[in-house]
């Protein structure tokens, strides 16, 4: 994971103006770096295009909204990376 | 902003549209006095529009693209009234509920602007929004261009 989670601190550092050094595994990207819903459009269009994957941001929201899912499920930065790289294995599977 | 398609191609997920800016409008009467020109905004919207219309067509008229963001929007070129411009969008990425165009705008052959479109896409958030789109559809003749 810890390459995956390199990339994606970087792209959200890159997109969000955060500095690395505030991202870690344990942030919650829209609680505690502050990232908003549109903002996180940039950084799924980034993350798509750099892990060959489709983030599918419509069924999380769907789930959070239903309240089936809590934020930190998809969005705590060590939960997120561990998706992605579901994502990416079922993509080169 | 949308007069009339010229072509959809819904297999390179591209759209061609024309639009006729009026000879008077109150728009013009501020911007500026003396020196009638499009705002630039409004470029921006008539390229919203061209997208919002290409991805209206890609999602086969199930879902309403909102335009969430604008970056990298060039004003190149002043447009006056009377103006006839070509619209041109294509596709750039799509994601899930979101999409992204280029977009541009042409006047007699120069590109007078162009920009990079975010939509987010949300069903229908009434009926009456999707009957007019529906409709609005129709008047342009998007359907029957691809």
């Amino acid at each position: 994971m810890s390459n995956t989670f390199e990339t994606v601190a970087a792209i959200i550092s890159e997109t969000s103006d955060i500095p690395l050094e505030e991202i870690t595994p344990e942030s919650n990207a829209m609680e505690d770096l502050g990232i908003d819903s549109l903002d996180f459009l940039d950084i799924a269009f980034a993350i798509d295009k750099a892990f060959g994957i489709k983030i599918p941001l419509a069924g999380w929201t769907e789930e959070l909204q239903a309240g089936k899912a809590r934020v930190e499920d998809y969005f705590l930065m060590k939960n997120l990376c561990a998706k992605i790289d579901e994502l990416a294995a079922a993509n080169n599977s | 902003m949308i007069d009339g398609i010229e072509a959809l191609n819904t297999d390179k997920a591209s759209i061609s549209a024309r639009a006729h800016v009026p000879g008077q409008s109150p728009v013009f009467e501020g911007h500026f006095p003396g020196h009638p020109l499009v705002p630039g905004v409004l470029l921006i919207e008539t390229m919203a529009q061209a997208s919002g219309y290409l991805i209206l067509a890609l999602t086969a008229y199930k879902t309403m693209p909102f335009l969430a963001s604008v970056k990298d929007a060039k004003l190149r070129s002043f447009v006056p009234p009377d103006a006839e411009l070509a619209v041109t969008a294509h596709l750039d990425h799509e994601g899930s509920g979101y999409v992204m165009t280029k977009a541009h705008i042409h006047h007699e052959g120069k590109k007078v602007c162009d920009a990079h479109l975010t939509f987010r896409l949300m069903p229908f958030p009434s009926k009456e929004l999707e009957r007019h789109m529906l409709d609005q559809i129709e008047f342009i003749g998007l359907k029957s261009k691809n």
